[in-house]
């Protein structure tokens, strides 16, 4: 295993964190929240006012508590930058989210994993979103090409009276590797829970996806919604499920997965349960190879034929 | 420009498109006129190579040379492009990202002029993506907008005008014109005869063949009188060559 000082850990993650999209100058300013994790060291922690970010180094990971305050409306996002650099690596990240009633945050993580050869990178969440607090969650992966990294995101959210939770998972950059994502959400009376997830899958890849909405209150409203294009021979299995348990709650579960090579295999499993007759849910699920029409009508416009296809690609996973 | 000799394609053991020739010149608007499934939008699709359609017999000549064998793209970068009827869904994809991508890396003011010519307002469309937002008639003017930014030397346009409002039909057809007057050529597919009047020249098509060549003015009348309440459409060549 590789050594790193803590300096060089930090700058190695700077650097990988910018390389992966995400905004150097949002980790060194002050007047951002942020939090920088390097296998089981942390090497940056700032809250600012509203913000409390609490962290204990474990054997293996880092527990973190993290509180909005009751009416706080932080201005800029928070920024989260988790990562293993060496070949070999666990990381196992326990977190607690306390978002308090009305207030407000965006918060964007990146989670890089350039040399993975061997990592494992795991998330266990329990989040509370309060009653009218909204909560933006944003995050990307940055892999390398060597496919041996094992990610496992799992998240219970429960949201409160008018809350919304809004999450968003990218892994589009390098191979996936192995994905086992989990998220479920609980919805109190008029509460909102939008998960979205975009994969590119490709070599061997083995993705699983597994959505879960539980619409409890009145009015609750959900969406689930994933988009996952599979190359070579890599394997995806969707499952999105909505339960519309309370009256006018209004669900829908809306799956895309394009396979765009010979020997990758796509399976989407939707499910819709209603236990209210004023409740609705819907879904819709498309599968298989990238729309010929499409196709066709980038060429027409001077694209190759690959080019069509990557633009599409993009646009999907965008 | 366009040069359409005796073209064949037989699909399924029918005959779709029945010898059928026809010829387009340099910034003319040449109208296509016929009713349903008489083989306009399958002639629209030989011409640029979708759908895998290739010729059973016949020549698609443009500038002199054959295209049969070229591919989509290929015909694209010859200046040929086609609006499909229902144009494509691309989510993901801006109406901003789209018509640079048709004009070659257009720059952002080019891209508003596009979308002005056909009644639409920038700020209010650049950042959308192409996709089922869209009403399907922004989305057809919409492709409109990524031929006039391609600047073609045939655009082919099967039927503009379907799913379009009365309000926006005006701004689809001063869309066309300009295209004309630009110095492209048209081919113009429509089944109503009031859009083909914008065009020079007419071709009234029947099962696949073109019965008659004109202008606009008394094709569109011809086809009003013949076509519209015609019981041949779709019959067997040899009945409608009867008219």
């Amino acid at each position: 295993m590789i050594s790193y000082s803590v300096e060089k850990e930090y700058q190695g993650m700077l650097d990988a964190y910018e390389k992966a999209g995400g905004d150097r100058s949002a980790l060194l300013s002050k007047d951002v929240a942020k939090l920088v994790i390097h296998e089981n060291k942390v090497l940056s922690a700032n809250g600012v006012t509203g913000i409390t970010i609490e962290t204990k180094e474990t054997e293996t990971g880092v527990n973190i508590y993290f509180l909005v305050e009751e009416g706080v409306k932080i201005q800029r996002p928070v920024h989260l930058c988790f990562g293993v650099l060496p070949q070999e690596g666990l990381q196992e990240i326990i977190l607690k989210v306390n978002a308090q009633d009305n207030s407000e945050v965006s918060v964007i993580a990146h989670c890089i994993f350039p040399n993975a050869v061997k990592v494992i990178h795991k998330m266990d969440a329990e989040i509370e979103i309060g009653n009218n607090a909204k909560f933006n969650y944003k995050e990307t992966h940055y892999h390398g090409d060597f496919g041996g990294i094992e990610v496992i995101p799992k998240a219970r959210i429960k949201v409160g009276k008018g809350g919304v939770w809004q999450s968003t998972f990218t892994l589009s950059q390098g191979l996936v590797g192995k994905l086992d994502y989990d998220f479920e959400v609980f919805c109190q009376e008029k509460g909102i829970a939008e998960l979205i997830v975009k994969v590119y899958g490709k070599g061997h890849d083995d993705i699983k996806v597994w959505e879960r909405i539980h619409l409890n209150g009145v009015g609750a409203r959900g969406l689930a919604k994933s988009r996952l294009v599979l190359g070579d021979k890599a394997r995806a299995e969707v499952k999105g499920e909505t339960y519309g348990n309370a009256p006018y709650a209004r669900g829908h579960v809306d799956c895309i997965e394009l396979v765009n090579g010979k020997e990758a295999v796509a399976r989407a499993i939707p499910i819709v349960e209603v236990t209210n007759e004023k409740a609705k849910v819907t879904h819709e699920a498309a599968i298989g190879s990238i729309d010929r029409r499409q196709i066709e009508t980038l060429m027409a416009r001077g694209l190759d034929e690959n080019e069509a296809v990557d633009v599409i690609v993009r646009g999907i996973l965008r | 420009m366009l040069k359409v000799e005796n073209l064949r394609l037989i699909l399924n053991g029918k005959s779709i498109i029945n010898d059928l020739s026809l010829h387009v010149n340099n910034g003319e608007i040449h109208g296509i006129l016929g009713e349903n499934g008489t083989g306009k939008t399958t002639l629209a699709y030989l011409i640029m190579g979708v759908n895998n359609y290739k010729p059973t017999a016949g020549r698609i000549t443009f500038e002199g040379k054959d295209i049969a064998d070229l591919s989509v793209s290929q015909r694209a970068k010859k200046g040929i492009s086609l609006a499909w009827q229902e144009p494509a869904r691309i989510e993901g994809l801006t109406v901003r990202d789209y018509l640079k991508l048709s004009g070659n890396n257009f720059g952002i003011e080019q891209v508003k002029h596009c979308l002005r010519m056909v009644g639409l307002e920038p700020a209010q469309y650049l950042d959308r993506d192409i996709d089922n937002t869209l009403s399907g008639g922004e989305r057809k003017r919409i492709e409109l907008a990524s031929l006039l930014a391609m600047h073609l030397k045939l655009a082919i346009l099967d039927e503009p005008d379907s799913g379009i409002d009365i309000i926006a039909l005006p701004l689809i057809l001063n869309g066309i014109v300009e295209m004309s007057k630009q110095g492209s050529s048209v081919l113009l597919i429509t089944h109503n005869e009031k859009v083909a009047e914008i065009a020079h020249r007419v071709s009234v098509l029947c099962a696949g063949k073109i019965l008659k060549t004109g202008e606009p003015a008394e094709m569109s009348l011809w086809f009003k009188d013949n076509c519209r309440s015609c019981p041949h459409i779709n019959e067997p060549v040899e009945e409608v060559e009867k008219l």
